[in-house]
């Protein structure tokens, strides 16, 4: 289940080959009913301590890219969504925590099945906190815990502004176990795609292409929100916004170098790409904007660093330095192009997650089977054979991803209403959804007796204040 | 000569704007304020405690128009910012005693925008989608 090459492969690194198992050897040496465990870690074959403390440090690192993300779509909306819009991502933190815990990760990660993982691992069973000969299974889950956090996140975007809170919960709680989980199997877990030789070094099939066709279609079931096409709804902290750029390229330093599952060359080569690519990225999409409206765009040049993330995640441990650069810069055009018309569309994909991760998705895994190369550590070189692996890859994750999302979102519309009613949605989500404002000063604020408060506090107090 | 003030909710502020460019009143000023009429009061928590907004943020417009114009404005006003539910605001019309524009010292119905005989200037709107 390795994502990354044999290290044997790796021309800069050949020595670092001895010490490197695939993490799946540590899964299933914990599979032995926790022996892993038990055994004394001194006389075991030691993982290095570099290795352990890079993927805690990793992980931590996608972790944060939720929160980045938080403050990249808060930027966007309205000042009456921005709590609602922040919670989104948020509240992803805790919901796929618990799923991909529960099931999620031994569906992805367990099992010989090409299709399906198994539930060995159901409730983090048999995963060991160390003294296997791999990484230990409990950080795997960790790191693995972390995309399946920012993945669901990711859809968010598409829905901002409309979408009641629960709902959302219930969603990403179902799309974590039901979507991410199956193609993660597929594409690392040891799955058909894997083993059709597809790659996918950090996850722009699993992670990208899977939420940005999941965004797409939840916002064609959810409808567009009242005021698209009618008003100009106008990003309202931009500052926010590149906050939140810069947190997520810091983030993707774990997400992509820490894919090496080491702390080695291949990891340095990834980190170094993903210090590239985003800067081909944002240089293109400022020469574009400046070349279409004289005018270099803040908003526009946080877009072009994610959609530069993005497009060098599935490629950061295969491909050269100078390959990063051009996919960096390659990727820009297409996605660039789609927000563009994208915004004049009927489509209602408030912020352009479709256009930045689905389509910046299928760019980078495109171009990855392009310019893959052994030299740098990829187990084949590019070609137009591995351009068509890919492309089945690619394929294969969109309708998958439509239509499971699909599936959920009608089956939750049947017991439920996704959408706010419009008085919610006219008054804003924050006081809605969540009763609580982002930027007040208290004014007109009456603090209420605790002995007049409702056992559950209604959203709206009927009752007028006697004082 | 009359004096329009409105108080709207401020998500249809938008909508009154355009129905009043519609109706080729150009001139207007807008004031975010900030009022209680006879709305229900949402409640907030933060962390423990718990608050109930009395106030409720709306936009004021104050219009100076001519006396053809009075009505006209009127109706923009109502037909941009009615939601049907409580809060949807209140109109006044106000007789007014003078006005100057400032940059040219002209007084009165020359000073209000619009004059009622300059209303074939370019509609703003003409160059928007519909």
């Amino acid at each position: 289940m390795t994502r990354r090459p044999p290290p044997t492969a790796l021309a800069p690194c050949a020595g670092h080959a001895r010490r490197r198992l695939p993490l799946g050897a540590a899964m299933l040496a914990a599979l032995g009913g926790g022996v892993a465990m038990a055994q004394d870690p001194v006389s075991a074959p030691a993982v290095p301590a570099g290795d352990i403390a890079w993927m805690m440090t990793s992980s931590a690192l996608v972790l944060l890219m939720v929160v980045g993300l938080a403050f990249f779509y808060g930027g966007l909306v309205r000042r009456k969504n921005v709590l609602n819009t922040m919670m989104m991502s948020f509240v992803s933190l805790g919901v796929v925590g618990l799923t991909f815990a529960a099931v999620g990760y031994s569906l992805a990660f367990s099992g010989h099945s090409a299709i399906v993982g198994s539930l060995a691992h159901v409730g983090l069973r048999g995963l060991a906190a160390g003294g296997g000969s791999g990484l230990p299974g409990l950080l795997a889950f960790a790191f693995q815990a972390t995309f399946a956090m920012i993945t669901a996140a990711l859809i968010s975007g598409a829905v901002v502004e409309r979408m009641r809170f629960g709902p959302y919960m219930l969603f990403i709680a179902l799309w974590s176990v039901l979507v991410y989980a199956p193609i993660a199997k597929w594409v690392w877990g040891g799955g058909f795609l894997q083993r059709m030789g597809a790659l996918d070094f950090a996850g722009g099939t699993v992670v990208h292409i899977n939420a940005g066709v999941a965004a797409a279609v939840l916002a064609l079931v959810l409808g567009r929100r009242s005021d698209y096409g009618r008003k100009a709804m106008l990003p309202h902290q931009v500052p926010l916004t590149l906050l939140g750029a810069g947190l997520l390229w810091f983030g993707w330093f774990g997400f992509n170098a820490g894919s090496a599952q080491a702390a080695d060359a291949t990891a340095v080569l990834a980190f170094v790409n993903t210090l590239l690519a985003p800067a081909a990225t944002l240089v293109v999409w400022a020469l574009l904007d400046l070349a279409r409206g004289g005018r270099a765009t803040a908003v526009g040049l946080a877009t072009g660093v994610v959609v530069g993330l993005v497009a060098i995640t599935p490629a950061a441990g295969f491909v050269s330095p100078a390959g990063a650069l051009a996919i960096g810069a390659l990727a820009t055009v297409p996605s660039y192009l789609l927000i563009l018309w994208r915004a004049r569309s009927r489509l209602d994909d408030a912020l352009d997650v479709f256009s930045a991760h689905g389509i910046g998705g299928i760019s980078g895994a495109l171009l990855t089977g392009l310019f893959a190369s052994k030299a740098w550590g990829a187990p084949v070189n590019g070609g137009l054979a591995q351009l068509g692996v890919q492309a089945l890859a690619v394929v294969t994750a969109i309708g998958f991803s439509a239509l499971g999302t699909l599936v959920i979102a009608r089956v939750l519309a049947a017991f439920t209403p996704l959408r706010a009613d419009a008085d919610s949605e006219a008054q804003g989500l924050d006081v809605a959804m969540h009763g609580e404002e982002a930027y007040t000063d208290g004014e007109g604020a009456l603090l209420m007796p605790v002995s007049r408060l409702e056992p559950k506090p209604a959203a709206v107090a009927t009752a007028r204040s006697e004082a | 000569m009359k004096l329009i003030t409105a108080v709207v909710r401020k998500e249809r502020l938008n909508d009154v704007l355009s129905a009043l460019f519609q109706a080729k009143i150009y001139g207007v000023t807008v004031t975010p304020v900030r009022g209680h009429g006879g709305e229900r009061e949402p409640v907030q928590t933060y962390r423990g405690m718990t608050v109930k907004m009395e106030l409720v943020e709306k936009v004021r417009l104050d219009i100076g128009v001519t006396e053809p114009f009075v009505e006209p404005a009127v109706e923009a006003i109502q037909r941009g910012a009615r939601t049907g539910s409580v809060g949807d605001g209140k109109i006044f019309v106000i007789p007014v005693d003078r006005v100057v524009r400032i940059r040219t010292g002209e007084t009165d119905a020359a000073a209000v925008t619009p004059r009622p005989e300059t209303t074939t200037q370019g509609d703003p709107l003409d160059a928007e989608p519909a």
